[in-house]
């Protein structure tokens, strides 16, 4: 029986027939490209560069503003026109680079070549730097700096890294094709970082509706010591941190804490390619493969988009908005944004486009709550979303923290699974925001 | 272009409903109705039209014209409960007393805390021990099975295998063992007894399909069936069963006759009446599991299921303070 998490779980038809094995394809250049400063969770990056500045590809184009923070780097050549703020696909009003893109010219140090780099015998301190300079930060949604994870807090020690390979949302399949396309680097990529972490092992976890790349890195994996290849149980979320080191070495991370607790280091595949690009071919992270797909879309598709892309230019690339669009999705159908519109840019966030026709769009009706417990069975933190939901609905904040809302990782399940069509997700999501606020206030009070 | 349209995540839904849910409890229900239908002839049919037609109008008139709310009855749970309540009633009960449990089973029962979702008390239940106080004559006099019989009240009648098991315990008398049936009858439904509780194989195989299909999880019933098989085994190994009924016999009797196929996996797992977390779940299983076996050992009546759900169905808000097993959660060293 293939491995799983232990708690909950939800099965939604994973539709990744649209865009499955769709060659990743580059995104042509757009005539003019907004850069949001802020990529990552954390401070905003410093934006280093002046209007009427010229810039290469590769090019820093704005400082980490503190530790949890990351560059960012021009991911086209040109001239910056101002430097002001704009809205970006997440609906957030932030600064932002503005540039006018001109040719693509490069800058000298990066390695463009197809050629495959397999020196491995770096100091781990290198490596780090290099991943802190390229910017890169989790790719699997969270967007968290992955230089900061490469450095456990002192007392903490890495034992193995965890590398998700999962790709549980439906609908979603760059992962799985990045897999396909340049498995071989990302097992370089792996062996860069256990080397940077101090460690012997890895894990790369797969979903089972992804047969061939699991025999794909399987392969790969049996020419190098100590990298494993996980074929895991179809269940969502899968992919989600706590439940993917739980499905992979059978170790729970305590709630409020983070996964080197329990010696894990958990990094997305398409991170980890960006660190094989980063140390091997000195090259930033400036794009990103995102599956643009739909029922209704011409081209569904995997392509590689440069940050800063107008999402509209992502779209008539796979064909344009289908005449039936209810609702796009940045990333996933489960935890993705619905947008309010296409011309913002694309980010180090958005994983995928995803269009639902208008009448998949509507949520249903909502009926009284039937007490059915589907909700308490579904959810992968063991929580209790009926009585969350209830508990925000009457604010009652103490009592939704005595009944762990911080636990919540608002995959969604819960929502998904409710026969009375509930926004449970909603209320337990104000009801989050709501206690955290409480909680950091008693903390500060309390220094 | 157009307005899209924008909602917080997620974006997906199984497609579940409670229409739903209850549509495939009232299928996994059809093939024990149907021996039901095959052993009592039209009073089963008759009966069952009645009670599914009283509860529905009763639902649409209290919620039109008391409630004033939108009606519900397009969640068929107004059906569901009907049906339910025809199965726990004798097939030959007159129509007006089926119309006054249809009453007090929607009216009292349901609509009187608000709807679906609001009762405390199994409505069903709540309608048929009514009519068990109040015509306790009609409620327990059973029509003997005999193949699709014509007649609908002037059914010969008879003793229920439980009546008489009871009847055998208290006055030590073996030869009342001869009324009761044989197993194979008791399976597949050849027994006295409620309209739709004989076809113990039917109700079984019912259930599992309300298990496969994600309706109710197996914590209720499990736990309900396999407390009366050891409480019936301890009752056999501490003597007291007469003696020509050995202790197999006696746990087969109780898991297969009065109701408890009914009880444990259609009446018991109503979602609105149980507990929610899955050990909430087992503790409310076992619970029944020793009610019904203590009223069927030493109470007056000898059945006893739909006392034992309804009085842990008070119990089902206490057992929702049991949280379920968290993630993370730190074992005690």
């Amino acid at each position: 029986m293939k491995a799983t998490f232990s708690i909950g779980g939800v099965h939604p038809h994973d539709n990744k027939q649209y865009s499955v094995h769709q060659p990743i394809t580059e995104c042509p250049l757009p005539a003019k490209a907004i850069i949001p400063l802020v990529q990552h969770i954390g401070a905003p990056a410093q934006a280093v560069v002046e209007k009427g500045q010229k810039v290469k590809v590769g090019e820093l184009i704005a400082k980490a503003g503190g530790f949890v923070s990351a560059n960012i780097h021009a991911p086209f050549s040109g001239t910056i026109t101002k430097i002001d703020t704009t809205i970006d696909a997440w609906g957030m009003k932030m600064p932002a680079i503005f540039m006018d893109v001109e040719g693509d010219e490069w800058l000298e140090t990066i390695d463009r070549s197809k050629d495959i780099v397999r020196k491995l015998d770096y100091e781990p301190k290198y490596i780090i730097d290099k991943v802190q300079e390229a910017g890169i930060v989790g790719l699997g949604g969270a967007c968290f700096p992955t230089h900061v994870k490469l450095m456990p807090p002192p007392g903490k020690k890495a034992e193995v890294l965890i590398v998700n390979g999962v790709e549980c949302e439906p609908y979603l399949t760059c992962d799985h094709q990045l897999m396909l396309e340049h498995g071989e680097e990302i097992i370089i990529g792996i062996q860069l970082l256990m080397r940077a972490l101090n460690i012997e092992k890895a894990i790369i976890g797969i979903e089972a509706n992804k047969p061939d790349a699991i025999k794909h890195m399987t392969a790969l994996a049996s020419k190098v010591l100590g990298i494993e290849v996980k074929a895991l149980k179809l269940k969502y979320p899968q992919g989600g941190e706590k439940q993917l080191i739980d499905a992979c070495i059978h170790r729970q991370v305590p709630s409020g804490a983070l996964p080197i607790e329990v010696g894990a280091v958990v990094d997305n595949v398409a991170t980890i390619y960006a660190v094989y690009e980063a140390v091997q071919k000195n090259k930033p992270l400036i794009s990103r493969v995102m599956t643009v797909t739909g029922k209704s879309l011409a081209k569904p598709g995997n392509y590689d988009v440069r940050f800063g892309t107008p999402l509209t230019e992502v779209v008539d690339l796979a064909g344009g908005v289908p005449e039936d669009t209810g609702k796009v999705i940045g990333g996933g159908p489960m935890m993705g944004r619905a947008m309010s519109n296409l011309d913002m840019p694309s980010n180090k966030r958005v994983s995928g486009l995803l269009f639902l026709p208008e009448a998949e769009s509507l949520r249903q009706e909502i009926t009284n709550c039937v007490r059915c417990g589907k909700c308490v069975g579904a959810c992968p933190m063991g929580l209790e979303p009926w009585l969350l939901s209830k508990q925000a609905w009457h604010s009652m904040w103490d009592e939704m923290e005595d009944h762990n809302i911080m636990d919540c990782i608002e995959c969604g399940c819960c929502q998904f699974t409710c026969p009375s069509h509930l926004p449970l997700l909603d209320y337990v999501r104000m009801g989050k925001a709501k206690v955290g606020g409480i909680i950091r206030a008693r903390q500060a009070a309390n220094k | 272009m157009k307005q899209l349209i924008v909602s917080p995540a997620p974006h997906f839904h199984s497609g579940d409903s409670v229409r739903k849910n209850m549509l495939l409890v009232i299928i996994a229900l059809l093939p024990a109705y149907a021996v039901s239908v095959w052993q009592f002839g039209w009073g089963a049919l008759i009966t069952t039209a009645i009670s599914v037609a009283a509860c529905v109008l009763f639902e649409w008139l209290i919620a039109k014209y008391i409630l004033k709310q939108k009606s519900t009855i397009g969640d068929l749970s107004a059906v569901l409960t009907g049906l339910l309540l025809a199965f726990n009633l004798p097939s030959n009960l007159p129509w007006w007393i089926v119309i006054i449990g249809a009453l007090v089973a929607i009216g009292v029962a349901k609509m009187s805390f608000g709807g679906l979702g609001q009762n405390i008390f199994n409505p069903a239940l709540v309608g048929r021990v009514f009519l068990l106080i109040s015509f306790p004559a009609q409620m327990t006099t059973w029509p003997v099975p005999q193949g699709f019989a014509t007649s609908y009240v002037d059914a010969a009648t008879g003793a229920t295998p439980l009546a008489a098991m009871k009847e055998a315990i208290k006055s030590g008398e073996a030869n009342v063992l001869s009324e009761l049936p044989e197993m194979w009858d008791i399976l597949i439904g050849k027994m006295g007894g409620s309209l739709g509780e004989v076809s113990a194989l039917l109700l079984l195989a019912g259930g599992i399909f309300l298990i496969a299909t994600r309706v109710i999880t197996w914590h209720i019933p499990v736990s309900i069936m396999a407390t009366v098989a050891l409480f019936a085994a301890v009752t056999g190994w501490a003597g007291m069963l007469p003696e020509s009924v050995c202790t197999g016999e006696y746990v087969m009797l109780s898991l297969c006759t009065g109701g408890m196929m009914l009880g444990a996996w259609f009446m018991a797992t109503d979602y609105v009446t149980s507990p929610m977390s899955n050990w909430g779940k087992i503790i409310f299983g076992v619970g029944i599991g020793v009610i019904v076996m203590v009223i069927r050992t030493w109470g007056a009546y000898p059945e006893g299921m739909s006392f034992a759900i309804l009085i842990m169905n008070a119990c089902a808000p206490l057992l929702n303070l049991i949280r379920p097993k968290r993630f993370g959660e730190k074992k005690k060293a």
